[in-house]
């Protein structure tokens, strides 16, 4: 058990199924304040899923809380306006906007609650990735594949989350842009965000977090503080490989 | 024919062409949203201008009533699901918008003079009635079907206009309506005659286009309604929901419908099923313009505008079979010079 004084997100026996076929089973997690967890596990384990019923996008079974408030069943819109953020697998963003309105759509919800700071908190976006600031008027469609990521982190980081939910953020990224994003990461964590994160980067997923699960067919196979997860015999078997040190050095 | 003649089609185009253009940009934009395939905008059309006629003779319009009807649904419904989760801060909001509204509105009509007051405020409580139903109606029909497949929301988008076209007999009577020009002033433009309800109709078609313009690249609801046109999960994820994109599109949708009818009121006369036809012609250009392209959409409802009334002084009897027939050549070289798109999940 991932034993915490604040938890900001705790799930209990979550269950999704597509049809008949149950993708996740009994999931239950806990999140933190101001902790990284990660999530991970091989192709097709369930984790993108996990993190879409968690966020609402797929219906669910169990239950979720978060800050406190159990949902029953999660519902998108609420979940945001409450502090909730998917930085989803596909990315979604806004293809033929340029980046300065796809970060501006990002605040939509807090702009809708009335709040009107976006200006400030477009200026810190810009400030992790100063690369986005440069290329504010480019279209987001015409984006290289580590900006698109950047900007996905970038739009959900205009929503002042609590919780950032990020799904494989180094996916298909040169290792010197993966060992940026995990910085970043790291950086959101010092701000007091706290952050659940699904890796296909064992080694720097357990390197940059607190807590950690192991996810297979659609059950927590393990879990355990991150560390003494990345010197688990079997979790160095089937995630981590033998000798791939130069990973863990990128990803410091 | 001779010049003053052709000036003078031309005229009649580009007037028509305007409100075709309107309506097809409410066209392009309910179905970029939604999917919906709008048939019932010429509804609006025809509400908007019949309402405003009913005003102007002095009873209550009927329409009132439906707006109050349907708000009252909407209340129950909307009133039922915040009780059943608990959400009873949220029932002073519903039951205001949805009871409160038209039965103040019912009141002010009943109690203002509305038969002398100035055309300006005729139309404002004209607009008042029929646009807030562009909304409702997404909420009570389409937001419950809002992920079906594309054919069943126009088969539910037939069926509606076919209840609306019904309603209207109902409401307004077999009998044709005609409202008084906006401005009585004529112009001489050399050999061209042109009448204020013409620049009239020209000016505001410009100017709402205009507006609609700031307002999908300037605002942030208008840029959050296009981000939910281009990829609906992201905007979800952002917070915004596809029920509010959807009762804010056919909020600008009934708007223009009903301003239109307002506009164009004065040039034709408007029975309870003209806006069909009319709304039939936005489409044929909004078909031009692929269902996605404004633009376009515009430009081919100037065309449409231009082919009508010269095919009216040609060969009148065949009018409308012209102007549908275009579609056809249209279609074939879209479908020649497009790749196909599948329809997205
Ligand atoms: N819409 C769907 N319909 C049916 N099955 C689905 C659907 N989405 C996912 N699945 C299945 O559910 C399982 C879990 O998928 P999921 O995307 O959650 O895996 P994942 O852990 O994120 O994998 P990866 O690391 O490859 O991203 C897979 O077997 C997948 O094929
Ligand atoms: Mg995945």
């Amino acid at each position: 058990m991932n034993e915490v004084k604040n938890p900001v997100l705790q799930i209990d026996k979550l269950c999704v199924s597509y049809g008949k076929v149950e993708a996740l089973s009994n999931a239950s997690i806990t999140v933190g304040e101001g902790q990284i967890v990660t999530v991970i596990g091989p192709n097709g384990a369930g984790k993108t899923t996990m993190l879409s019923a968690i966020m609402g996008v797929l219906g669910s079974a169990g239950r979720v809380s978060f800050d406190g408030t159990i949902e029953a069943v999660p519902e998108v819109e609420r979940m945001v306006a409450r502090g909730m953020n998917l930085v989803p697998e596909k990315r979604e963003l806004f293809g033929e906007m340029s980046i300065e309105d796809n970060l501006e759509l990002g605040a939509f919800q807090r702009y809708r609650m009335g709040h009107r700071d976006q200006a400030r908190t477009m200026n810190e976006v810009f400030e992790l990735f100063p690369r986005l600031k440069e290329r504010r008027t480019q279209l987001a469609g015409t984006l290289s594949g580590g900006e698109r990521q950047m900007l996905a982190v970038g739009r959900a980081l205009m929503a002042k989350p609590r919780l950032l939910m990020l799904d494989e953020p180094s996916l298909g990224l040169a290792p010197l842009i993966v060992r940026e994003i995990f910085r970043i990461v790291a950086e959101l964590r010092r701000r007091g965000v706290s952050i659940l994160l699904v890796e296909q980067n064992a080694r720097a997923a357990l390197q940059v977090a607190d807590y950690a699960y192991v996810l297979e067919t659609g059950q927590i196979a393990m879990q355990g503080p991150a560390h003494a997860l990345a010197d688990d015999p079997r979790v160095i078997e089937a995630y981590l490989g033998l000798g791939g040190k130069h990973q863990a050095m990128l990803s410091t | 024919m001779d010049v003053q003649i052709a000036l003078m089609l031309a005229q009649d185009g580009l007037t028509n062409g305007a409100i075709y253009a309107l309506l097809a940009l409410a066209l392009v934009l309910v179905f970029a949203v939604t999917r919906v395939i709008f048939i019932p905008q010429g509804e609006f059309v025809a509400y908007g201008a019949l309402t405003l006629a009913m005003l102007q003779g002095g009873s209550m319009p009927a329409t009132a009533w439906l707006l109050a009807g349907m708000g009252a649904l909407v209340a129950l419904i909307d009133g039922a699901t915040a009780l059943r989760n608990g959400q009873t801060q949220k029932l002073a909001g519903v039951l205001g918008w949805n009871v409160g509204y038209p039965l103040g509105l019912v009141a002010l009509l009943t109690l203002l003079p509305v038969k002398d007051l100035p055309l300006v405020a005729q139309v404002v409580l004209a607009l008042a009635v029929v646009v807030p139903m562009g909304p409702l109606l997404y909420r009570l029909v389409f937001q419950p079907i809002a992920s079906a497949p594309i054919l069943i929301l126009l088969i539910v988008s037939v069926a509606v206009h076919v209840a609306m076209v019904g309603l209207g007999l109902l409401f307004f009577g077999a009998e044709g309506q005609r409202t008084p020009a906006f401005s009585d002033a004529n112009f001489e433009i050399g050999p061209l005659m042109v009448s204020g309800q013409t620049v009239w109709v020209v000016m505001a078609s410009v100017v709402l286009i205009l507006a609609l313009y700031q307002f999908f690249e300037r605002t942030l609801y208008g840029k959050a309604l296009r981000a939910t046109a281009i990829n609906r999960n992201g905007a979800r994820l952002m917070g915004i929901s596809p029920a509010l994109a959807g009762k804010l599109t056919f909020f600008v949708a009934a708007l223009i419908g009903a301003l239109s009818g307002v506009l164009i009121a004065p040039i034709t006369t408007i029975y309870y099923d003209t806006g069909f036809l009319i709304g039939l012609k936005g489409f044929v250009a909004a078909i031009i313009g692929g269902l996605a392209s404004y633009p376009l959409a515009a430009v081919g409802a100037v065309l449409v505008g231009l082919l009508e009334s010269f095919s009216s002084f040609w060969a009148s009897a065949f009018k409308e079979v012209i102007v549908f027939t275009l579609i056809i050549p249209v279609l074939l070289w879209r479908s020649l010079t497009t790749r196909h798109v599948e329809e997205e999940e």
